[in-house]
């Protein structure tokens, strides 16, 4: 759709990544030894305990906080390790866990701000595309209000178009929906259902909610209790576009006991982690 | 047609007229009546205030008077000067020392040290430092919004998401843009509740300052009716610098809406 010719790229390879924070006083051991790969294109969901290091993950991909040890790649080129670690740019795009778009730009200012700070289109050529982008996922109307005259989940919508815009190689979520009622999730779902089916890139979406993993995840990542490391992995062999209905699916319902077993146990041994530390 | 106008017209007229309105317009009616009686049954220890009348009188004799608004001009001169001197060093600095750690450390300490200082305590120190009393009060005045711009600047950069920054750096931003197009508007918010803070000290400064110092203005218009011992003139010139100063704020308040039309709309 709007995003354009889709090139497949966006493969990302996590190797024996370790974080700790603080290493000379508290020293958490937020990861250790991480490792697993995204396909390009393969919409990627991670779960885990909260707290487990899952943001301390997309913070390295995203390049806004550093590794001790270990490397990340992105279509083969280095983009993280304890010596190198490239700036954030538009190849990686985030939209975050409490929202970031600018209060003080309107909607249309917001979504247009990459692509004309990057000086890669003329204002007037961003402004069509914007307004065309809002267009076809039913936000027209709303371009010249301000973040805070709209609904949370208006808000999400445009942050995530701010997003696509750049036509970045990776979008990673974190914990996008959370807050969000039941029903503007499902809105949520299939607005990002629709985008990832017209233009596939690589995803890398955190969330808590088992649900939203398996509708909308081609693979999900399960993460141990901290330090982080790779639980499980389960593929999720449901046809492209899901709609709401597979939720009652017997094969949907048999990968949510999977998922949940193995997130039930993480949880356990978080909750018994937590208790040794109170005690 | 004619019945909904009507109807219009009544809600128009209750907008204006309601009865929040009308208990306002009473209360100060009353304070006028009873400052009336307060005089006229000349209450102990008041005996010497003056009629509403007198004062009236005096105020329309102020109001006549080229050396009363020329009262006006020299006191609102002085506050702008002094204001927008400290506006122009405090917003940079306070951005400096909330983007810059170092900068802070090694500026801050010096900075809280003399923060406490009441402004009018400098008043013997300015008169004293610069070469005229006019300079003096420029400073006073300065003094009297500076440390608060600088103050609720560093609060204001420090307050602002990291989320924001980053998401602006992925999106493309460089160091520049996101000083320009994020840390400055970020921070706009608290830069306008220094201003406003800032002027309403400016006029408890400048007036403190006029008295003690100055020559004209609205304080010293003030003082000086009190040396000639004119007691309606001095609330004449209690109810001008009230009024003068309420200005200033509606003045900076109306600026802050005008540069944060994200804020007004809701």
């Amino acid at each position: 759709m709007v995003t354009g010719a889709q090139n497949h790229q966006g493969e990302i390879l996590i190797k024996d990544v370790t974080k700790i924070y603080d290493p000379e006083g508290v020293h958490v051991v937020a990861m250790k030894d991480c490792s697993f790969d995204i396909a390009a294109g393969e919409f990627a969901v991670i779960v885990g305990p909260s707290g487990c290091g899952k943001t301390t993950l997309l913070n390295a991909i995203a390049g806004f906080d550093t590794i001790t040890s270990g490397e990340i790649y992105l279509d083969g080129e280095l983009i993280s390790s304890r010596d190198r670690q490239i700036k954030p740019d538009v190849e990686r795009m985030v939209v975050f866990q409490n929202g970031a778009l600018f209060p003080w730009k309107t909607v249309m200012e917001n979504v247009i701000y990459g692509p004309v700070v990057q000086k890669r289109m003329k204002k007037r050529e961003a402004v069509d595309a914007a307004r065309e982008m809002l267009h076809q996922v039913g936000l027209n109307g709303i371009e010249d209000k301000y973040p805070e005259e709209l609904s949370s989940g208006v808000q999400r919508r445009v942050e995530i178009l701010r997003a696509l815009i750049n036509k970045p190689k990776v979008v990673m979520l974190d914990e996008p929906f959370r807050g969000l009622d039941a029903v503007a999730k499902t809105v949520m779902h299939e607005f990002l259902m629709d985008i990832f089916c017209e233009s596939p890139r690589t995803m890398f979406f955190i969330t808590h909610d088992l649900d939203e993993a398996i509708f909308l995840g081609s693979k999900v990542i399960i993460m141990t209790t901290r330090p982080a490391q790779v639980k499980k992995i389960v593929h999720v062999d449901l046809p492209w576009p899901r709609e709401h209905h597979v939720l009652g699916s017997k094969i949907y319902l048999d990968l949510k006991r999977e998922v949940l077993e193995a997130v039930h146990e993480e949880a356990k041994k978080a909750f018994e982690a937590g208790e040794r530390e109170m005690a | 047609m004619e019945m909904i106008q009507e109807l219009r017209l009544k809600r128009e007229f209750k907008k204006v007229f309601n009865i929040r309105v009308i208990r306002g317009f009473l209360s100060i009616v009353m304070f006028v009546v009873l400052w009336q009686l307060v005089v006229f049954i000349k209450v102990p220890y008041l005996e010497n205030l003056p009629y509403p009348k007198d004062v009236a009188a005096g105020a329309a004799d102020a109001a006549g008077s080229r050396t009363y608004w020329f009262g006006w001009g020299i006191s609102l001169v002085r506050i702008f000067v002094g204001f927008i001197m400290a506006q122009l060093i405090g917003i940079p600095l306070g951005l400096a020392m909330g983007i810059s750690r170092t900068f802070k450390d090694f500026t801050f300490p010096v900075f809280e040290m003399l923060r406490p200082i009441p402004p009018i305590a400098w008043i013997p120190l300015a008169i004293l430092f610069w070469p005229t009393r006019e300079l003096s009060i420029y400073f006073l005045v300065f003094i009297g919004a500076f440390f608060i711009i600088v103050i609720n600047v560093i609060q204001g950069v420090s307050n602002i998401s990291v989320s924001l920054k980053w998401a602006a750096s992925s999106l493309g931003a460089r160091p520049k843009h996101i000083f320009w197009r994020i840390l400055v508007p970020g921070s706009l918010p608290s830069i306008i509740t220094g201003m406003t803070v800032g002027m309403g000290v400016t006029w408890n400064v400048l007036i403190a300052a006029e008295m003690i110092a100055g020559q004209g203005g609205l304080g010293r218009m003030t003082w000086e009716a009190y040396t000639n011992n004119n007691i309606p003139f001095i609330v004449v010139g209690m109810v001008s610098i009230g009024v003068a100063g309420y200005l200033c704020s509606t003045l900076v308040r109306w600026l802050g809406e005008k540069a944060m039309p994200w804020k007004k709309r809701f």
